[in-house]
């Protein structure tokens, strides 16, 4: 599809003019390769590519936004949020600094590079540092929207990108608003709220709900792009009338999208939630994002046939999603 | 711009805020807490030397975007920096005796919520790197800021120092001051003999350092490593200050033992005493 973006270059290309119009910002690489050949003008000294050092690319972000400047920091998801962890833990989510820490190759994008490459605990361990904004933007035009929204927001904030190009969202997808849950697909009053987060699993949820719908089923999907902090009361409205609660995420089962649905509503408003993500198992073999994603059991199929189960028999549903990569196709199966 | 300079020059009243400082600290570890003793007392003298001689700042615009910087990367020295921050007149002295207690400010590693405090610190190795970061932004504003960060020698043993070290060099920040507080001991014992650090100046050398060795409680010698300009532009200096564990107190000096240490009111007592007699000995 020509429409199809990526997410990382969306970001890249609105870094650059954020860099020319406001002599804050600056750029901080850790020798992604993302910026190569970009031609950052007048603001060239701004570009700074610390090398491979996720904790002194934190650590500097840290000094320079303790100085005033609007550091963005570049790197992929797993090293930010792993090996970087106390980095910013300490320099920037405890210090309150306002630097974004901008993650590429997040969830299961960096598909063949394989596990060590993959970020399927990011956002369980950015999302349990206070002072943390965490937001995971559905498309280019979201991603551009969404870092926008977050100038002007103070502390640190985390934001999650793919690698390749994704279709945009749905055509009439009412623009993103920061801190809210944004309606992709309506259907209201629907018998499933689905509330899925990132570009696939967001538009994998959609075709399943369509399906769903042609089945008799009316299905709601929201889109989490914003983990932290977290709009309860939109999905405490959005929820209420539904049998079934239904999270879709590019991450582990633990920690994300699931588990800040099943905090919020466990307080509020218990109830069962149908939590499909990436099984507790690292990738056993190669492929590439969308077939790890069918293989995680985050295909349309996949969805649709979850939730159709767990309309039926909530104990069957279990087994399934605690279940390894459950839709898995092995060389030779 | 209110920056004030630094208000004292002459070698008699840098030694009298150090023998404050000391007492300061002394006191701290007789509260209920106790508190991290030796490697507080072997950095006294060089932050009393950078905040009474070196720093450009004012205690009464601790944010003033001029200022010059100072990070306690060995955050567990908590209690000489903020002793030297009340001296200094970021707070009042009186303040220093809530120390570990409930519901105060003054926490065993540093906070931001303390006036002066630029950057929380207690998990080691992370100072170097953000003191990289206010270099470089005082070089991309243009101020004429400087930054010193504040290491332990085993603080050394974290990787992230390192990685902080190649990438200042790299940067050529040399506006950027490291001082590494070697007095050669770390919790359990001395650091040569569990990961070793020597050749130390050669290393921070070979990272593409200007190193200087200087006995650590001398304040002429820390001030002039402190304020020489870097023989080559380009490269960020390292003052690698000799200096002993526990200082000040001859009962406790050089034993890792004065790590830590929550001392009694008889210990507190002697304490006091040795301090001002090394003061009037001259020792200090």
């Amino acid at each position: 599809m020509s429409d199809q973006r990526e997410t990382r270059q969306a970001y890249r290309d609105h870094l650059v003019e954020l860099m020319a119009a406001d002599p804050r910002v600056v750029c901080l690489d850790s020798d992604t390769g993302l910026f190569a050949g970009v031609d950052f003008g007048a603001a060239r000294e701004r570009y700074v590519n610390v090398g491979i050092a996720e904790q002194n690319l934190m650590g500097v972000a840290a000094g320079l936004a303790a100085s005033g400047m609007v550091p963005y920091v570049n790197t992929m998801a797993t090293f930010a949020t792993t090996r970087a962890a106390e980095s910013i833990k300490i320099d920037i989510a405890y210090a309150a600094l306002g630097v974004r820490i901008v993650a590429t190759h997040a969830g299961l994008s960096a598909g063949h590079l394989g596990p060590t490459h993959h970020a399927l605990e990011d956002l369980s361990v950015i999302r349990a540092m206070p002072n943390m904004t965490v937001v995971v933007p559905g498309d280019s035009e979201a991603t551009v929207s969404l870092l926008t929204q977050l100038a002007d927001r103070p502390g640190p904030a985390y934001v999650r990108l793919g690698r390749k190009a994704t279709p945009p969202l749905p055509a009439g997808t009412p623009p993103a608003a920061l801190g809210r849950l944004q309606t992709v697909r309506g259907g209201e009053p629907a018998r499933v709220t689905i509330v899925a987060t990132g570009p696939l699993p967001t538009l994998r949820a959609c075709h399943a709900a369509g399906a769903l719908e042609a089945d008799g089923i009316p299905a709601l999907v929201l889109q989490a792009h914003t983990l932290k902090p977290f709009d309860v009361a939109g999905l405490l409205r959005y929820v209420s009338g539904a049998e079934l609660v239904v999270t879709v995420e590019e991450h582990w089962r633990t920690g994300g999208l699931g588990s800040a649905i099943a905090e919020a509503l466990a307080e509020s408003e218990p109830r069962r939630i149908l939590r499909i993500g990436v099984p507790d198992v690292f990738a056993p073999v190669v492929g590439t994002q969308e077939e790890l994603l069918d293989g995680a059991g985050l295909s349309v199929e996949g969805i649709v046939d979850r939730v159709r189960l767990a309309l039926r028999d909530w104990t069957s549903v279990r087994a399934v999603s605690a279940s390894a990569w459950p839709g898995l196709v092995r060389k030779g199966d | 711009m209110t920056l004030l300079t630094a208000p004292v020059t002459d070698s008699e009243a840098l030694a009298r805020v150090a023998l404050r400082v000391r007492h300061h600290i002394v006191e701290m570890c007789a509260g209920p807490e106790g508190g991290h003793l030796g490697g507080s007392l072997s950095c006294v003298d060089i932050l009393t030397v950078l905040y009474f001689a070196v720093l450009r700042l004012d205690p009464v615009v601790p944010r003033d975007p001029d200022r010059d910087v100072f990070l306690l990367s060995k955050g567990h020295a908590a209690i000489a920096l903020y002793a030297t921050l009340a001296e200094r007149g970021f707070f009042p002295t009186g303040e220093l005796r809530g120390y570990g207690t409930s519901a105060g400010r003054l926490m065993g590693h540093p906070v931001t919520a303390v006036p002066g405090v630029e950057m929380p610190s207690g998990s080691l190795g992370h100072g170097l790197a953000a003191g990289s970061g206010f270099a470089l932004a005082a070089r991309l504003t243009g101020r004429p800021r400087r930054v010193f960060v504040l290491l332990g020698d085993g603080e050394l043993q974290e990787g992230s120092c390192w990685e902080a070290a190649a990438g200042a060099a790299a940067a050529g920040t040399d506006n950027l001051v490291a001082v590494v507080d070697r007095n050669g001991l770390q919790l359990t014992g001395e650091t040569e003999r569990i990961t070793p650090l020597e050749p130390l100046a050669e290393r921070w050398r070979a990272f593409g350092w200007e190193a200087r060795e200087v006995d650590g409680h001398g304040h002429a010698s820390l001030l002039d490593a402190f304020t020489a300009p870097p023989r080559e532009p380009g490269r960020p200096v390292v003052v690698i200050a000799r200096t002993v564990k526990a200082h000040g107190l001859p009962f406790a000096a050089g034993k890792p033992g004065s790590h830590y240490a929550r001392l009694t009111e008889r210990t507190l007592a002697r304490a006091r005493h040795t301090l001002d007699r090394s003061f009037r000995d001259g020792a200090s």
